[in-house]
């Protein structure tokens, strides 16, 4: 017997019955923590402990030569994730039907952050315009936000089957397509190439997971390699995004350019070796010949003071994250659980392997961070969401509850 | 799930599962495989090395009294690619900097220039990247100027550096011997190892004479400090610091007071023979001693002041010290300047002579012309004077005995090989005996850029033919067999120079023709002369003495050969030419010499070279019976040996003594033993001598003060 329900017999008034239901959903017998996946949570856990160790070595020499305090990205990063846990656990205690219902909500007010991000609103990083100032020195990334809607949205519309329907027509998926398309396009007005590829592959990973016949898929793909000649061919890309294709292509061609942290990632990590110099013992780290290192390149920290074993360690803790993704998506219970896991593991998957692979030099550097790693509190609150989302999925449905 | 969702979730599966194992394999491969290529570019870059430059150990005396060493001086320098970067390449920072130091800015950018093709001294021969130094002994008010104004100063840094001082006077003229430092080029930083480091004086290196010579013992190693640094290049810790270790100390045997003296007498020689009408303009002396081939001092004229090395030399100095109106004043003429030795190389023609089998007993014909292949050679300024012993024959220097006795020789040595066109022709017997007295190749003494001399062996001419007939001198090309007479002695020779002929056999006896020796290689052979037969390779370096106070190395002079001459023969060479002093060709030269005191043996040499005044030259040995110094001056084109360069030598020879009024430089002719580090790291002069015991009134007590308070 719990703690609240003796509680709840003793006292029984209506504003105390509120209290009850809200603490027993979150710490209840059905409660999302008691029926949380504690694998997947563990492996969250282990991933921020680490990104947040690895945030501190990166920054703290930087800032001590700066003379600030030498603990601010850490205090910063400690609260992105208690704020992180907080949401998590409060989207993980809804209940999947609810999240049908946010679906349009999220979606909707993502896309005007988006917009939002476009006005004199937003402001400039590394050339493109993707952040929005709230004041006091935080800043919201609307597009970490544009992921999730993207993939409650699709997998709202992706799994509304009509009576009799095997599988989602061509309705379902026409209409999958006109809603992705305008974060996507907002995105890609950024310009955000590295989200873009995300949400674009999250889109068409959906739509093929839903069940669409063989023949959307290819009509797909043949419309993806056109819009790739498209680019290609129309000089679509800016010029800042076609330098990181091409040094990633040919990177010694311009060494201290954007060719640079290319070449600086990859030095610190294979100088890393097997056992790493040790956290917080890198002279690299410490003089910040990474840039970006406690964000974007938070994996050449990883393996330069960690060594080959930290690399395997993290890759490991994500292996184990999208395994949990994955194995919740083959057990949801129905088609939208299924498809919003997929997608979180799809958007993990391409996440990971884009950032890492450009640390490691087979990925061109796009802004995308390492989820659960990098420094960033857009991030984190997205991740965490989505990890709530993933418990909320997990969570056999109580037809009897409430 | 629908069930055609079920496979292609299982596709995603695979998908990921691929993706981390393309990620794990990658970072295997950057890792583990590659790992160590990127930890070397990794500490490349992350580390920046700074060279602190070792202090150049000093150059010292006998008694340990410093010549040359380096002291701390604030010296002001500046970063070219910092100026370059101005829009005005510098400009105005260079003119301001010149205000402030009172130089004209003109000369300050004179001196930035770099080396290159086409600009001339003074220029920067290092890297462009190393600061250039424009001013030393700053005072460190306009240090601090620099420093605290570097918004005006951009590009101009003042640091401590250690900076070469010579010491005056003493040594102030042993330019030629000391050589110079220059900074060092980039060629030579990498045939040495040498670590760049951004400072000046660590870059000098020896440019020149002991500098050059002993460079690796006196430079020292420089310190290394390891800095981290950030990507900003910021400096964040010190990874390592290594020390630098100062340079050895060189002791040479160069004694101060006799090099002075040898400098003042030289330099009153050549004023002698330009208030007697020469146009004599330069000349070498040396001292060495007898029995341990050991320099005691070597002087060259025209000569300069080396201080003019430091800071940076003007265009103008430099010009001057290579210049030929100025008389080259950078060469040292006393192992450089190869001159006629005359008469003083008649000493080598007794020893071949009786080699020959000429008795040594014997008596021989002086008349006053020998005639020759046609031509008559005749005994210079002196009618017959008789038969005559090889004694007197070299007391009153008759030419015509040699002539007649080389003449002889000549005739029985291989005459078919006279005129062999080949390197490989026999030696002729006289000149056998002359290489075997050192000339005609490189005393090997501890200077660099040191002159072989001439000694006209078959393959000498042979050479000398091949390559003057049709290059070099063309003698071919200028030659007129009726033309003026330099062109038909060109004439002559392009069809027969390498013949060697009677003639030349003829002058040669005497020291003249094509003989040529060096000031420092006469004295060696004067030296083997009256040690015995002993030849030195003769040394000026005499130890090394580590910072620590250790002698890390001794350096004797050795032994390069022996002549190949009877004892009883060389006793009584040296009997001769102590009758050449007494009563001989030198006996007007001293005069009044208290020779009962120290007994001085000489040779006079007036060799008369063709277009030109005679070479004077005077080389001697003191004391007679047990010879322990030998003194050698040559000054061309000055006069009579007897009265040019005579009277020099015996000023020498009054200053090693003390005699005549002069202060004795070895008292009692006892040479000091080697300086010792004291605990303060200064050098103590042996006992006996240095400033306490040249001047035992109160400069002596004073530093005896000093040293135990």
């Amino acid at each position: 017997m719990s703690w609240v329900s003796s509680q709840s017999r003793r006292r029984s008034s209506p504003a105390w019955a509120a209290v009850r239901r809200a603490a027993a959903r979150v710490a209840g017998r059905d409660s999302a923590l008691r029926q949380a996946d504690w694998l997947l949570l563990c492996t969250v856990l282990a991933l921020t402990l680490l990104g947040t160790l690895m945030i501190w070595s990166a920054t703290q020499p930087m800032l001590l030569q700066q003379g600030a305090n030498p603990h601010g990205f850490l205090m910063k990063q400690l609260l992105n994730i208690a704020l992180g846990l907080i949401l998590m656990l409060v989207v993980g205690s809804l209940d999947p039907r609810q999240l049908r219902l946010f679906a349009p909500i999220v979606y909707g007010l993502s896309c005007l952050g988006l917009l939002a991000v476009l006005t004199p609103l937003g402001s400039i990083v590394n050339g493109a315009r993707s952040w929005i100032s709230i004041g006091a020195g935080f800043q919201v990334e609307p597009s970490e936000f544009a992921k999730l809607s993207v993939i409650v949205i699709s997998a709202m519309l992706l799994s509304g089957l009509r009576p009799g329907e095997k599988r989602p027509g061509s309705k379902a998926v026409g209409l999958t397509l006109g809603m992705a398309a305008v974060p996507i396009l907002l995105v890609a007005a950024e310009p955000d190439l590295g989200v873009m590829i995300v949400l674009v592959l999250l889109v068409v990973g959906l739509i093929a997971l839903s069940g669409v016949r063989l023949r959307w898929l290819a009509g797909m793909v043949a419309v993806s390699a056109l819009a790739i000649t498209a680019v290609a061919k129309l000089h679509l890309l800016k010029a800042y995004q076609l330098s990181r294709l091409t040094s990633f292509i040919n990177p010694s061609a311009d060494p201290r350019g954007t060719g640079y942290s290319a070449a600086q990632a990859k030095i610190a990590i294979g100088s890393g070796g097997l056992h790493g110099t040790g956290l917080f013992h890198s002279p690299m780290i410490a003089g910040s010949f990474v840039p970006e290192q406690h964000t974007d390149f938070i994996f050449a920290v990883v393996g330069n003071e960690l060594g080959f074993t930290g690399s395997l360690i993290v890759i490991g803790l994500l292996a184990l994250l999208l395994v949990c993704a994955l194995r919740i998506s083959a057990r949801a219970e129905d088609q939208f659980g299924m498809l919003v896991a997929a997608g979180i593991a799809i958007w993990f998957a391409v996440q990971a392997f884009v950032n890492i692979g450009m640390t490691v030099g087979i990925m061109p550097v796009t802004g995308l961070p390492l989820p659960f790693v990098s420094y960033g509190g857009s991030a984190m609150f997205a991740d965490m969401i989505a990890v709530g989302l993933l418990q909320s999925v997990r969570r056999p449905r109580n037809v009897f509850a409430s | 799930m629908i069930p055609a969702s079920r496979p292609r979730l299982i596709v995603l599966y695979v998908v990921v599962a691929a993706l981390l194992l393309g990620l794990g394999t990658r970072v295997w491969y950057l890792q583990v495989r590659t790992g160590t290529a990127y930890l070397a570019q990794a500490n490349a870059e992350r580390v920046r090395q700074v060279i602190q430059p070792p202090v150049r150990g000093p150059i010292v005396d006998d008694t340990g009294a410093p010549m040359v060493d380096s002291h701390s001086a604030l010296v002001v320098s500046v970063s070219m690619p910092t100026l370059w970067k101005q829009s005005d390449g510098g400009a105005a920072v260079l003119s301001r900097l010149g205000r402030l130091l009172h130089i004209r800015h003109r000369r300050i950018q004179r001196e930035v220039r770099l080396c290159t093709a086409g600009v001339s001294q003074p220029c920067w021969p290092g890297s462009p990247y190393q600061p250039i130094p424009v001013a030393e002994n700053v005072p460190p008010r306009i240090g601090l100027q620099v420093l605290e104004n570097q918004r005006l100063y951009q590009g101009v840094t003042a640091a401590v550096q250690p900076v070469t001082r010579y010491h005056q006077p003493i040594s102030t003229d042993l330019a030629q011997t000391l050589g110079y430092l220059q900074p060092i080029t980039a060629s030579e930083l990498k045939r040495e190892g040498l670590p760049v480091t951004g400072f000046s004086s660590v870059d000098l290196v020896g440019q020149a004479g002991l500098e050059l010579q002993y460079d690796r013992e006196l430079r020292g190693t420089p310190g290394a400090t390891r800095l981290a640094v950030n990507a900003a290049g910021q400096v964040t810790g010190t990874v390592s610091a290594v020390k630098p270790q100062p340079g050895d100390y060189l002791v040479t045997s160069i004694n101060s007071a006799i090099q002075q003296d040898t400098e003042v007498a030289l330099a009153g020689a050549v004023q002698r023979g330009q208030f007697a009408g020469n146009p004599v303009g330069k000349g070498g002396a040396a001292v060495v001693m007898t029995t341990t081939g050991r320099v005691l001092a070597l002087a060259s004229y025209p000569t300069y002041n080396p201080s003019v090395w430091t800071g940076g030399i003007s265009t103008a100095e430099f010009g001057h010290l290579f210049s030929t109106h100025g008389g080259e004043p950078i060469l040292n003429r006393a192992t450089q300047g190869q001159y006629a030795p005359g008469s003083t190389w008649k000493v080598t023609s007794v020893a071949a002579a009786v080699a020959a089998g000429f008795p040594l007993n014997g008596t021989y014909q002086c008349p006053a012309a020998v005639n020759v292949g046609g031509r008559s050679y005749v005994n210079d300024g002196s009618p017959s004077l008789g038969a005559m012993s090889f004694y007197t024959a070299l007391v009153v220097s008759c030419d015509t005995v040699f002539y007649n006795l080389a003449f002889q020789i000549y005739l029985r040595d291989h005459p078919r090989a006279n005129d062999v066109r080949s390197p490989r022709a026999p030696v002729q017997e006289m000149q056998k005996m002359e290489l075997a007295w050192g000339f005609g190749r490189a005393t090997g003494v501890d200077l660099p850029a040191e002159n072989p001399g001439s000694v006209p062996t078959r393959s000498w001419l042979y050479y000398l033919w091949k390559d003057n007939a049709h290059q070099g001198q063309n003698w071919c090309k200028y030659g007129k067999a009726n033309g003026s007479y330099v062109q038909q002695i060109e004439w002559d020779d392009c069809r027969s120079g390498n013949i060697w002929t009677a003639g030349q056999a003829v002058i040669a006896s005497i020291g003249q023709g094509y003989v040529s020796v060096t000031p420092l290689q006469l004295a060696r052979a004067y030296a083997a002369l009256a040690n015995g037969g002993t030849l030195y390779s003769p040394r000026i370096g005499e130890a090394l003495i580590s910072p620590a106070g250790q002698v890390v190395g001794r350096i004797t002079p050795p032994v390069a050969g022996h002549l190949p001459v009877a004892k009883s023969t060389l006793a009584y060479i040296r009997h001769a030419l102590a009758g050449v002093v007494t009563s001989g060709t030198a006996a007007g030269t001293f005069g009044g010499f208290p020779l009962g005191k120290v007994c001085v043996a000489g040779k006079t040499g007036t060799a008369q070279v063709s277009g030109n005044q005679s070479t004077s030259v005077f080389a001697s040995f003191a004391p007679c019976d047990h010879p322990k110094y030998v003194v050698v001056m040559m000054i061309p084109n000055s006069g009579f040996g007897a009265q040019v360069s005579g009277p020099a030598v015996r000023q020498i020879w009054d200053g090693i003594y003390g005699l005549e009024g002069h202060k004795a430089a070895l008292p009692g002719g006892v040479l000091p033993g080697l300086p010792h580090l004291d605990r303060a790291g200064q050098l103590v002069p042996p006992a006996g001598f240095g400033p306490a015991a040249a001047r035992p009134g109160q400069a002596g007590a004073a530093s005896r003060r000093r040293r135990h308070p």
